[in-house]
C-alpha cells in the first residue's frame, strides 16, 4: 500500500468531484436545501392554510328545529358561525363546499329536553376537508356547552352542586427529560437520515468513479499508470466515502436549522415545539457518526463495486436504484413502533446502526450493544472492501463487455 | 527493450466458449526501433499490447519489458512504460497542465522535477496555449497532445501504441507519427499496432503480421518481401492471412 498514491488518487478524484455541477447539486445543494423547504417550508404553508381556514366564518345549515326555537336562536346569534336557509340538496351543498356542515335537530328537540328524553343531534360534514371540520367542530362545541348548561340547570333544580358529577380529576405528567423524549419522537428520524443520506450520497460518486470512467474511456489510462490497483481503489474509496459522510453532515446541519427555525417560527404550539426540538450535544453527533462510519464504509464499498461491475453510467444506475429500497426498508423498520435493540438485531447491518443511534439520540447507550454493532458492521465493512480490492483486480470485470 | 515468450491469452465467453485471443506469440522489440504489428479488427493486436502494458494478465507465457517480468512486476513494468491508444482517454474535469501532472505524481516523480518536466514538455508540444484548459474543452488535436505528453512525463524507455492513429484527422494523426518517430530517434524501444499498411511501411523497422491470435510472419519490411515474393505490403499481408482469413469465415 502507497499512501502518497492513494493521496493522489484522492486528491484527483477530489478536483473532479468539486467541478462536476450534478454532484454539488445532489451532494451539497440538495442536503442543504431538502429540510428547509420541507420544514419550514410545509409547516408554514400549514400555518397559513390552517389560519386561513379560522378565521372563516363556516356557513351551516340547520335542518329541523322550527319546533325548537331557542336553540336556533342561540345558533344564530354565534359570531363564528353562519346560519344559511335550510334546503333538501345540503348533502350535495357540502360535498360542492357551497356550505361547510349540516346540524339536524329532531323534532320536538326541546320539548324531549324539558321531558328528559334522549336526544341525538346529528351534524354532517365532509371528512378530510380542514374548513368543513373546522364548521362542524364549532357546531360540536356549540351543542357540547348547551349539553352542559341543560345538566347544570337540571342540577341546580334538584338542589345538587355540580360538583357532584365531577368526584376527582386524572392528570398525565411526563417526567421524562426533554432530550429522552425529542429522542423518542425524533431519534428514529435523526438515525435513519444519517443511513440514507449517507447511501444517496455515495451513490453519484461512486457511479461516476468506475462506471462513469468505464464510458469515458480514462479506465485504461488510469490503469497503465504504475499504480497498484489496491491504492487505486483506496483513493476512489475514500473519496465515495467523503461524500457520503459529507451529505450526511450537511443534512444534518440543515436539519438542525430547520428544526430550531421551526420552534421560533411559532409553527406549532411551545410544547409541541419542545419535542421536535433535538436535544443534542456534540457528543451525541459525534456517537451517531462513529456508528454511522462504518455503515458509510459499507455503503461506500458496495456502491463502489457493484457499479464497478457496469459498463456504463445508466446501467449502473439501474443496479444502484434497486439499493435504496435495501437500505430504506431496515432503517424505516427500526422506526415501527415496538421493534427494540435485541442481540440478534444487533447483527443485521443498517437495522441495527438505525436502533442504536435512536436509543443514543435518546441518551441511552447499552454499551453491550454498541460495542456488538460497531464490531459487526466493521467487519461487513471490511469484507465489502475486500470484495471491491478484488473486483478492482478482475479483468472480466474491468473489461466487461 | 521488450521480450515476448510464448504470450497467450484465452478469455471465456458464454456463447462462444474459451476465445484464444492471444495463441503463443514470440517477439522482441529493440531499443531504438519501431515494432509493427500488423493485422485485422480482431486479431489479438489489442490484447498483445494490453498484455505488455500489464493492463491484462497473460494466461500462459509472459513478457519482459526493460528487464521487468510483466507477470511477477507489473508496476514497475508500467513505470517503464508509455502506453497510448484512441481507448485511452483524458480526465475531462481536469486541465490538460493537470492531467500531465496527475500521471507525474503517480510515476513518483517529486514537484521540482515534476515542474521542470511539465514546462519542457508544454514548450516542446507547443502546449502553453491550453495547458489551464479542461481537457473536455479540448479540440481533438489538443486532446492528443495532452496524451502524448502524458505518456511521456516519466520519460519511459518503452513506448506502447495500439491504433493512435484511428479515428483522428490526417493532421492530428500526422503530430502522432511523427511522435512515434521521435521516439524511436530518442534511442526508446517503440510497438505499436495498426491495420493500416501505409502507416507500416512508413514508420516500422520491424514488422509482425498477427491474426487470430497468433503472430504469422516477422521481419523488415525488405524480409517480408523476399520472404514472400511480393513488393507490396498489402498484397504480402493478404498472402500471409487470406487463406487462414477464408477458414476462419467459413
Amino acid at each position: 500500500m502507497n499512501f502518497h498514491n492513494i493521496a493522489c488518487v484522492y486528491r484527483k478524484e477530489l478536483t473532479e468531484w468539486l467541478r462536476d455541477r450534478r454532484t454539488l447539486i445532489s451532494t451539497v445543494l440538495i442536503p442543504l436545501l431538502l429540510f428547509p423547504i420541507m420544514m419550514v417550508g410545509f409547516s408554514s404553508l400549514a400555518v397559513i392554510m390552517i389560519g386561513k381556514a379560522e378565521k372563516e366564518v363556516p356557513k351551516i345549515m340547520v335542518l329541523g328545529g322550527e319546533d325548537s326555537p331557542k336553540v336556533v336562536e342561540k345558533l344564530r346569534s354565534l359570531d363564528n358561525l353562519e346560519i344559511v336557509p335550510s334546503t333538501d340538496d345540503w348533502k350535495q351543498k357540502i360535498s360542492e363546499k357551497e356550505i361547510r356542515a349540516a346540524v339536524e335537530i329532531p323534532k320536538n328537540f326541546q320539548a324531549s329536553l324539558e321531558r328528559n328524553e334522549p336526544e341525538t343531534v346529528q351534524i354532517y360534514f365532509y371528512e378530510g376537508e380542514l374548513k368543513s371540520s373546522f364548521g362542524a367542530n364549532r357546531v360540536e362545541k356549540f351543542f357540547k356547552d348547551y349539553r352542559e348548561n341543560v345538566i347544570k340547570d337540571r342540577l341546580s333544580a334538584r338542589n345538587i352542586p355540580g360538583a357532584i358529577l365531577n368526584p376527582f380529576d386524572v392528570k398525565q405528567e411526563n417526567v421524562a427529560p426533554p432530550e429522552k423524549v425529542s429522542g423518542a419522537a425524533m431519534g428514529g428520524l435523526l438515525g435513519y437520515m444519517v443511513i440514507l443520506l449517507s447511501m444517496t450520497g455515495a451513490m453519484y460518486p461512486a457511479i461516476d468513479l468506475t462506471a462513469g470512467e468505464k464510458e469515458r474511456g480514462t479506465m485504461e489510462t488510469i490503469l497503465s499508470s504504475p499504480i497498484s490497483r489496491m491504492d487505486l481503489v483506496l483513493g476512489k474509496f475514500l473519496l465515495v466515502l467523503s461524500a457520503s459522510l459529507s451529505t450526511a453532515i450537511l443534512s444534518l446541519i440543515s436539519m438542525g436549522v430547520s428544526f430550531a427555525l421551526l420552534g421560533k417560527s411559532g409553527a406549532m404550539s411551545a410544547k409541541d415545539a419542545a419535542v421536535m426540538q433535538l436535544h443534542i450535544g456534540l457528543p451525541t453527533v459525534f456517537a451517531v457518526f462513529l456508528m454511522a462510519l462504518p455503515l458509510a464504509v459499507l455503503f461506500a464499498a458496495v456502491l463502489l463495486t457493484i457499479a464497478l461491475f457496469a459498463k456504463s453510467y445508466k446501467e449502473a444506475q439501474s443496479y444502484l436504484t434497486p439499493m435504496t429500497f435495501v437500505v430504506v426498508i431496515p432503517a424505516v423498520a427500526s422506526l415501527m413502533p415496538g421493534v427494540e435493540l435485541t442481540s440478534k438485531l444487533a447483527l443485521v447491518p443498517i437495522l441495527n446502526t438505525s436502533l442504536v443511534c435512536k436509543e443514543i439520540v435518546a441518551g441511552t447507550y447499552h454499551w453491550h450493544s454498541i460495542g456488538i454493532i460497531f464490531s459487526s458492521t466493521c467487519v461487513y465493512a471490511a469484507a465489502a472492501l475486500f470484495i471491491a480490492v478484488k473486483m478492482f483486480q478482475r479483468e472480466s470485470v474491468l473489461f466487461r463487455s | 527493450m521488450i521480450e515476448a515468450r510464448a504470450l497467450s491469452k484465452r478469455f471465456q465467453d458464454k456463447k462462444r466458449g474459451e476465445i484464444r485471443a492471444v495463441d503463443n506469440v514470440t517477439f522482441t522489440c529493440q531499443p531504438g526501433k519501431i515494432y509493427g504489428l500488423l493485422g485485422a479488427n480482431g486479431a489479438g493486436k489489442t490484447t498483445t499490447l494490453r498484455m505488455l502494458a500489464t493492463i491484462l494478465e497473460p494466461t500462459d507465457g509472459t513478457a519482459i519489458v526493460c528487464g521487468h517480468d510483466v507477470v511477477d512486476q507489473p508496476e514497475k513494468v508500467r513505470a517503464n512504460v508509455g502506453f497510448l491508444s484512441t481507448a485511452t482517454a483524458l480526465y475531462p474535469r481536469l486541465s490538460a497542465q493537470e492531467m500531465v501532472e496527475y500521471f507525474g505524481r503517480l510515476n513518483g516523480l517529486d514537484e521540482t522535477t515534476l515542474k521542470k518536466r511539465v514546462d519542457d514538455i508544454f514548450n516542446r508540444l507547443d502546449m502553453n496555449g491550453f495547458r489551464d484548459r479542461r481537457c473536455d474543452k479540448l479540440s481533438t488535436g489538443m486532446k492528443q497532445k495532452t496524451s502524448i505528453a502524458r505518456t511521456l512525463v516519466h520519460h519511459p524507455p518503452v513506448m506502447i501504441f495500439d491504433e493512435p492513429t484511428n479515428g483522428l484527422d490526417i493532421m492530428t494523426a500526422r503530430t502522432i507519427t511523427s511522435f512515434i518517430r521521435e521516439c524511436r530517434d530518442n534511442g526508446k524501444t517503440v510497438i505499436f499496432s495498426t491495420h493500416i499498411m501505409s502507416e507500416v511501411e512508413k514508420l516500422c523497422d520491424t514488422i509482425g503480421i498477427i491474426h487470430d491470435g497468433k503472430l504469422l510472419t516477422e521481419g523488415t519490411l525488405g524480409q517480408l518481401r523476399d520472404k514472400h515474393a511480393e513488393h507490396d505490403l498489402e498484397e504480402i499481408f493478404v498472402k500471409v492471412v487470406g487463406p487462414l482469413h477464408s477458414n476462419s469465415e467459413a
